[in-house]
């Protein structure tokens, strides 16, 4: 389980997170959507141990994947290194095992840029659930996908989750997708932003 | 398209037609003698071992204060970029030793260490380093904060992240730094060999230059000239794409 309690969290003088409590069981999915610039990502960054300068309390599971805004590939490592490399203690049979669950059998000895962004994705994906992790960010993880090649990648998101089941949390601004992913929905708003329950979703 | 081996060869050609016209006019071989009557000395020298071994005295000073600049200024460099307060602290140093003359640093050395090895090598290592450091701190600032949360949320090594996340992204100047250390060290070495060496091509040259033998010190000159084109040729270009390979593939 991961329990989650900022009490405020500041950029020079300017409070921009205030008192946002919440705690994600196995399995669970917790959206959290709310207006650009409102903090989601810099929940993220403090949940996932990037910025340390709050006050409050995180307890999480060591084992933390993370999807990011942005694919994060390393340009120049091949598909297959950009997942060893990130798990050096998982064996390549069962990494070539993830290539092949998020369609990219066939392309381990690519560069990233040879693959299209939608594959990069799926890259990103398998390279965040490889380990089994105990909690799982997904930071607007389907930004700039046509639509098709998004809910294709919903589709294989959602089975991921339902197979290793992460507590995950995700931070979205498409309702379609926090509909279809999460198992609660919570909005960040306000200024400093606080965090409001809108509707369990499953 | 012309190949690019074929544009190499027709443009020394070209210099050496130039060379040989300008001969032809001068036409005094004490002052500027045709390249092909460098060919005999250039033989003998080499045939007697003098060449070899002045040429290999330098060489080893080039590449133990290429090795030493690279490596301190590629330290200090990368924690300046890394860490504004090693900056704020170095930066006036470096400011310094920039504009500090080769000269002045060279006869110092010589003053403080004495005429040995140790003072050539440290007086060539400290003109260097401001060069380099300046380099990779620039490229040390460039490097992406995304690789880094990536590097931090899949806890990678220390060791994994300097191979896998730091190098990559400092490679283009690691090699920029590389390729102007290189150019600017030999001649360094030849001043620092000159002025209080008993051997090396700086010596040589120093040498022929008081015999007023233009001839000896172009054959010493070209020779390393052709020394550092082949480490140019061999070494650094292949490694350079070899390090750019994914941006292309």
């Amino acid at each position: 389980m991961i329990s989650v309690h900022v009490k405020a969290k500041h950029f020079a003088d300017t409070q921009v997170l205030r008192d946002v409590r919440f705690s994600v069981e196995p399995g669970e999915v917790l959206a959290i959507v709310g207006p650009s610039g409102i903090g989601k990502s810099t929940l993220l960054r403090i949940i996932a141990g990037l910025d340390q300068s709050f006050s409050g309390a995180i307890s999480a599971p060591s084992k933390l994947g993370m999807v990011f805004q942005e694919p994060n590939l390393l340009p120049w490592r091949r598909v297959l290194a950009n997942l060893t490399l990130m798990h050096p203690g998982i064996p390549e049979v069962d990494i070539r095992a993830m290539l092949e669950r998020v369609g990219l059998s066939g392309k381990a000895d690519l560069w990233p840029r040879q693959l299209s962004l939608g594959q990069q994705r799926r890259l990103a994906l398998a390279r965040a659930f490889l380990g089994a992790p105990g909690l799982l960010i997904l930071d607007e993880p389907f930004t700039s996908l046509d639509r098709q090649t998004r809910d294709d990648m919903l589709a294989l998101t959602e089975g991921l989750i339902r197979e290793h089941r992460p507590a995950t949390l995700l931070v979205t601004h498409d309702r379609a997708e926090s509909d279809r992913l999460a198992t609660r929905i919570c909005e960040l708003r306000g200024a400093p932003a606080t965090l409001h329950p809108l509707a369990s979703a499953l | 398209m012309t190949p690019k081996p074929l544009i190499t060869l027709v443009s020394v050609g070209g210099f050496i037609a130039v060379w040989m016209v300008l001969a032809s006019l001068v036409a005094d071989p004490q002052i500027l003698p045709t390249p092909g009557s460098l060919v005999g000395p250039f033989w003998a020298e080499l045939l007697s071992g003098d060449l070899t071994y002045h040429l290999s005295q330098t060489l080893i000073r080039v590449v133990l204060a290429f090795a030493f600049a690279m490596t301190l200024g590629g330290l200090i460099g990368f924690s300046m970029g890394r860490w504004d307060h090693v900056n704020r602290w170095l930066d006036s140093w470096l400011v310094v030793l920039l504009n500090l003359p080769a000269l002045v640093l060279i006869v110092l050395c010589y003053l403080w260490i004495g005429l040995n090895e140790i003072a050539v090598i440290t007086a060539v290592t400290l003109n260097k380093i401001p060069n380099v450091a300046i380099m990779i701190r620039e490229g040390a600032r460039a490097l992406s904060p995304d690789m880094d949360a990536l590097a931090h949320v899949f806890r990678m090594s220390r060791l994994a992240r300097i191979r896998h996340i730091y190098l990559p992204q400092l490679a283009p100047f690691i090699a920029g730094a590389a390729r102007a250390g290189i150019a600017v060290i030999w001649k360094i070495v030849l001043v620092v060999e000159l002025l209080g060496r008993s051997n090396g091509i700086g010596f040589q040259i120093h040498l022929y230059f008081q015999l007023f033998d233009v001839g000896m010190v172009l054959v010493y000159a070209l020779s390393f000239i052709a020394v550092m084109l082949c480490v140019e040729w061999g070494f650094l270009q292949p490694w350079e794409r070899a390090v750019r390979c994914w941006r292309n593939p």
